[in-house]
């Protein structure tokens, strides 16, 4: 028995390799970091889980959504008003929070299937934008411009317990976040990635390559695409709630247009369709701004009376930028860019050492 | 009564500013099937340049047409240098990539005169006149005026001229028109540089009422995306009628609807374009599309 384990785990594919290194990176991560830096990783994970969420639906599904920070802005107002108003632990304010908002997105996807990419992308974007005065009118519900002002979630005592005795100190509440949400991302990671792989995912992925050729095969079209729309509405859902636990604030300016701009941005850069694609796109995004926002004022070459418009403006240039390039030239984004560099080298060395052996095959010959 | 008539035609100015926005956005989805995230921020960034040439004291009248050839130029460079290379990429990608310039032309102009919202000079005095017992200003009704010259110079173009002919001939036939002799791309490109000049003049239009600063055109531009699905997202005509509609129904339900008021005025573009997307997608004017398997 011990053996027939040890061989499944030599034979395991390399990627199965990479994702345990990753688990080990995140797992490790507090314990080295300042607890600050700990707070601003989990709101990249943040970012992460709702654009895993964004890529199931547009990578997966070919449905183009540009409000997902609408879906967040309920998931995240689900978990404020549950916890205010009615003393529920915050907790357990996640998954309803997700299953509010997914059974949301799931009937927001039966109108949108029977609009085209184009109006769809269109009508969310309306979505997106006009969010904010949406969340201010109900203000007895919402705090209106005020937003709701939550309690800085408190580690428990276990956790605290078990980091103090890894590290010598106690959990502070930064951390307790970034474990509450990489624990959370990570079980959020392995259902998409059992969703791509099997059944659903190859639905999905034969009506985004052929609508047509994928109803005449027996895939049920309308069913498939409300379901992609649910489980990404449920996935941005958990995230909203996260980052209301981990700002401990929401108000109608947490949800701004360019939120679901950000969320695009990362689902382009990292790689549509997948798997691991979010996890780089989402740190991109979040951490792009914050390194500028370093980066603008210790540059002594720029005035000090424009670094606050650079620190503005310069991640959206950035943005934009990135954005047009990934789109015309490396469309599988820098998942695309990595696969496709490794199949290279992979192919070169192969060659390299086929030509030593004498294997390889006669160059092919050019007809005159 | 009176205040009724004076929200209509501020209803109406509205519209007209919509209305040349939306066109904008109908002459490129005529040319390829696309709309275009970022004419907004296009507009904004010709408003920016109006701006600083009459700050660099240039009267307004000069201003303006230059405003709107450098536009027409800034148009026709975008299409050649961004557009073109992905013109057959399934609509997916050109969706991102409008969204991708919208980025980075509200940041670019953000770099380049700062968020600090500046006050636009209006070639209309600010004072009013009664029509009908109604107070209304002259800077509605220059608005009215030269969005209504505006759409019908576009009119005449399309409609009565050569290249008018010759632009709508590639947009709807581009093989066609090709083995006829047009230059289908060159026509696309000149939809570019016309659309961002029709939409300039929005920008430009809409600047003193709500000061000049990078996310100015935000809202618009969600009002010109109602007007043009409203219209029928392929007619020109339909843009300008929907741009009237949107114009006055924001104004009267903002005025009259207790529960819009000023803030939700926004929403109700959204309930526009969800509601018109939702019982007739293809608008008052646009022509049911037939797919074929």
């Amino acid at each position: 028995m011990p053996t027939s384990m040890l061989q499944r785990i030599r034979s395991a594919p390399p990627r199965y390799w990479l994702v345990v290194v990753v688990a080990i990176f995140f797992a490790g991560l507090p314990t080295v970091v300042s607890s600050f830096s700990a707070g601003l990783w989990a709101h990249a994970l943040i970012f992460v889980i709702a654009i895993m969420g964004l890529n199931i639906l547009i990578g997966y599904s070919g449905q183009l959504s540009l409000g997902h920070g609408a879906f967040m802005a309920l998931g995240a107002y689900t978990m404020a008003i549950l916890v205010r108003r009615y003393q529920i632990n915050y907790l357990a304010t996640i998954p309803i929070a997700g299953l509010l908002v997914g059974a949301v997105g799931f009937v927001f996807g039966i109108p949108a299937l029977r609009l085209s990419a184009l109006y769809l992308a269109l009508a969310t974007f309306a979505l997106a934008v006009v969010t904010p005065n949406l969340i201010a009118r109900p203000d007895k519900f919402t705090g209106g411009n005020h937003g709701i002002i939550l309690a800085p979630p408190d580690p428990p005592q276990f956790a605290k317990d078990a980091f103090a005795a890894v590290t010598g100190t106690p959990m502070t509440g930064d951390q307790w976040v970034y474990y509450l949400t990489a624990g959370i991302g990570a079980l959020l990671f392995w259902l998409a990635w059992n969703l791509v792989r099997h059944r659903a995912g190859r639905a999905m992925r034969a009506i985004r390559d052929g609508e047509v050729a994928a109803a005449a095969s027996g895939v049920n079209i309308a069913a498939y695409k409300t379901l992609a729309f649910g489980i990404s509405a449920f996935y941005a859902g958990i995230a909203g709630s996260l980052y209301g636990i981990a700002t401990a604030f929401v108000s109608p300016q947490t949800f701004p247009v360019t939120l679901s701009i950000a969320l695009l941005v990362g689902a382009v850069i990292g790689g549509l369709a997948s798997t691991a694609g979010p996890l780089l796109g989402g740190i991109f995004v979040y951490y792009l701004p914050i390194e500028s926002n370093q980066w603008v004022p210790s540059q002594s070459w720029i005035p000090t009376q424009i670094a606050s418009v650079v620190e503005k403006a310069g991640p959206a240039v950035t943005y934009g930028v990135v954005l047009i390039l990934i789109m015309i030239f490396a469309p599988n984004g820098i998942v695309g860019l990595i696969v496709a560099g490794y199949a290279r080298l992979r192919r070169r060395l192969r060659g390299v050492a086929d030509r030593e052996t004498g294997q390889l095959p006669p160059a092919s010959q050019t007809v005159p | 009564m009176q205040s009724l008539i004076q929200q209509i035609i501020s209803g109406i100015a509205s519209g007209g500013v919509f209305a040349s926005l939306a066109l904008a956005l109908v002459l490129i989805y005529n040319a390829m099937g696309l709309v275009n995230f970022a004419q907004g921020e296009m507009a904004m960034f010709a408003t920016f340049i109006a701006f600083t040439l009459i700050d660099r004291g240039l009267s307004y009248w000069i201003a303006l047409p230059v405003t709107l050839m450098i536009a027409f130029a800034g148009g026709v460079l975008i299409q050649r240098v961004v557009i073109r290379p992905v013109e057959r990429a399934p609509v997916l990608t050109l969706v991102i990539i409008t969204l991708g310039m919208a980025t980075l032309v509200n940041g670019l102009a953000g770099f380049i005169w700062g968020y600090v919202p500046r006050s636009f000079p209006s070639p209309f005095s600010a004072r009013t006149v009664n029509i009908l017992g109604a107070v209304v200003s002259y800077q509605d009704m220059g608005v009215i005026a030269i969005s209504a010259v505006v759409l019908l110079l576009i009119y005449l173009l399309l409609q009565r001229t050569t290249i008018g002919l010759t632009m709508r001939a590639a947009a709807h036939h581009p093989e066609a028109s090709r083995l006829l002799g047009v230059r289908v791309s060159w026509m696309l490109a000149l939809g570019w540089g016309l659309a961002a000049a029709v939409g300039a003049v929005s920008g430009i239009m809409v600047a003193p009422v709500l000061f000049l600063e990078p996310n100015m055109m935000q809202a618009i531009i969600i009002y010109a995306f109602a007007a043009a699905v409203l219209g029928g997202i392929e007619s020109p005509l339909g843009a300008v009628v929907g741009g009237l509609i949107v114009g006055l129904t924001v104004n009267l339900a903002g005025a009259y609807l207790p529960f819009v008021g000023g803030d939700l005025e926004l929403a109700v573009a959204l309930a526009i374009i969800i509601g018109v997307l939702l019982v007739r997608p293809n608008g008052l004017f646009g022509r049911p599309t037939v797919r074929r398997v």
